[in-house]
């Protein structure tokens, strides 16, 4: 073990130096590290396409177990298709998170990633962009097909909705991110994680579900989507703010 | 077990004593007359949750930043806490609410969201005790986000307009004392604060005899 001292001590030394650089430079750093992980994770992915094929079907079956749910004589209740829009992203979001996580998990892979000499919450945006790109993809397909099979009015307020898609999932997954991470050194993660991160993110369902259901109405109730829209990125803020001022403690052993 | 546990009980033991004598002699409120005075239960039963809630926040922040055991023990002894006194809520909440409002569960803002608020904590300790090792650092992220949450559940109450009397009604009552409401309900809070911190104290003195046994244990082994 004594001959490896050194080597570790310049490892640190260099980082050290790296570090050291102006905060420009470190930020810069923050995003090359941040996107390295990205472009890793979607290296990985376009391979077989893997967790995206899988959770988006799992999505459009959610989409249909819940219409037989609620359609009644050919119809759905108005606003049921924001209900079902947000369920089926929460719903394969989980399934996403765990399986980028296994991964990770399989090879050890996360371990090698912590002691790279990067700046760790960067390592968590890194991720988290990763899984944002999955449920944007889902919600890519998902929005059309739920805009189609419920003839609900989606398109009626194209940036709202956009908007209250994009608070919805960084909040989400924000929380997702960070909770998946963790999980991964217990052996329960399979059934802790929907444990954790539901009654957490219930809040940003509710204000992506109210959201929506208010652009369903006719004609769109816009000052109602603005408000839950304005509570959800309140919610992103603190989640974003929370995670990445906790994961650094969280993935030292 | 510190010194001040013992006056601590009495006092305790004595307020809630007092406080059914009290209850007894409020005046009835004007619409729900009897039924009423769940009041003077289920108001302390939640304000004590969020007693829990804080010290179960802190003693995470605490755990996960600087390490230390101690804050874990009174983080976890916390969150049991919130559990019992959330219970103690939900359940005198739907028994009101049948005679107030004739259902058991109306699915309104403040109903479900002290629900889901208890949920979190439940969540908590089912982590606690299913996670395996190192999941106390896991449990701590999770206090502190139950925490970080309760604030925009506390708002939606006054988004929603609900049945729910407003949440200015404690105040309220605590600015008017003439109509003899503030009085009990007071001296109800107080006994279950008091209670909460007796119950606190015993919790984190068993959770310490705890971690001394299981480290005999494993220098036992070794």
């Amino acid at each position: 073990m004594a001959h490896e001292a050194p080597a570790s001590r310049l490892v640190f030394h260099m980082s050290a130096t790296e570090r050291g650089g102006s905060a420009g430079r470190s930020d810069l750093m923050f995003l090359r590290t941040a996107l390295l992980v990205l472009k890793k994770d979607f290296a990985i992915e376009v391979k077989t396409l893997e967790i995206l094929v899988t959770t988006l079907f799992f999505a459009v079956s959610c989409v249909l177990v819940f219409s037989f749910a609620f359609v009644k004589e050919g119809q759905a209740p108005p606003d049921a298709a924001a209900g079902i829009l947000w369920i089926a992203i929460a719903f394969s979001g989980t399934l996403a998170l765990g399986r980028t996580f296994e991964r990770e998990r399989y090879a050890e892979t996360l371990r090698a990633l912590l002691l790279a000499p990067a700046p760790r919450p960067a390592l968590y945006v890194g991720k988290l962009l990763g899984i944002l790109v999955l449920l944007a993809l889902d919600a890519l397909i998902l929005v059309p097909l739920i805009a189609l099979l419920f003839t609900a009015p989606l398109f009626a307020r194209p940036l709202l909705l956009l908007l209250l898609l994009a608070g919805g999932t960084v909040g989400f997954a924000a929380v997702g991110t960070l909770f998946a991470a963790m999980l991964i050194r217990s052996r329960t993660r399979d059934v802790l994680l929907p444990i954790l991160l539901y009654p957490i993110t219930v809040p940003v369902i509710i204000c992506g579900v109210r959201g929506t259901a208010a652009l369903l109405e006719s004609p769109p109730d816009e000052t109602t989507a603005v408000m839950w829209l304005g509570i959800l990125f309140a919610l992103d803020v603190v989640f974003l703010t929370l995670a990445l001022w906790t994961f650094e403690p969280l993935m030292t052993e | 077990m510190k010194k001040s546990f013992v006056p601590l009980a009495v006092v305790t033991a004595l307020l809630f004593v007092i406080a059914p004598i009290l209850i007894a002699r409020a005046p009835y409120e004007s619409e729900m007359l009897l039924i009423q005075k769940i009041f003077y239960f289920h108001v302390p039963s939640w304000v004590a949750m969020y007693c829990g809630l804080l010290v179960c926040a802190v003693g995470s922040i605490w755990y996960l930043f600087k390490g230390n055991r101690v804050a874990d023990r009174y983080a976890e002894s916390a969150a049991e806490l919130v559990l019992l006194f959330g219970l103690n809520g939900l359940v005198s909440g739907p028994l009101w609410a049948r005679k107030a409002w004739g259902v058991w569960w109306q699915w309104d803002a403040k109903l479900t969201s002290a629900l889901l608020l208890w949920l979190i904590f439940v969540a908590y300790l089912l982590v606690r005790k299913y996670g395996g090792p190192g999941s106390e650092k896991l449990a701590a992220a999770v206090g502190i986000f139950g925490a970080a949450v309760s604030p925009f559940v506390y708002v939606s109450v006054n988004i929603w307009r609900t049945i729910h009397p407003k949440t200015s009604v404690v105040p309220d009552i605590v600015k008017n004392p003439a109509k003899g409401f503030a009085a009990p309900l007071l001296v109800s809070m107080l006994a279950f604060v008091l209670l909460f911190v007796l119950l606190l104290m015993v919790r984190v003195y068993l959770a310490a005899h705890q971690d001394a046994l299981d480290e005999l244990y494993l220098a036992h082994e070794d």
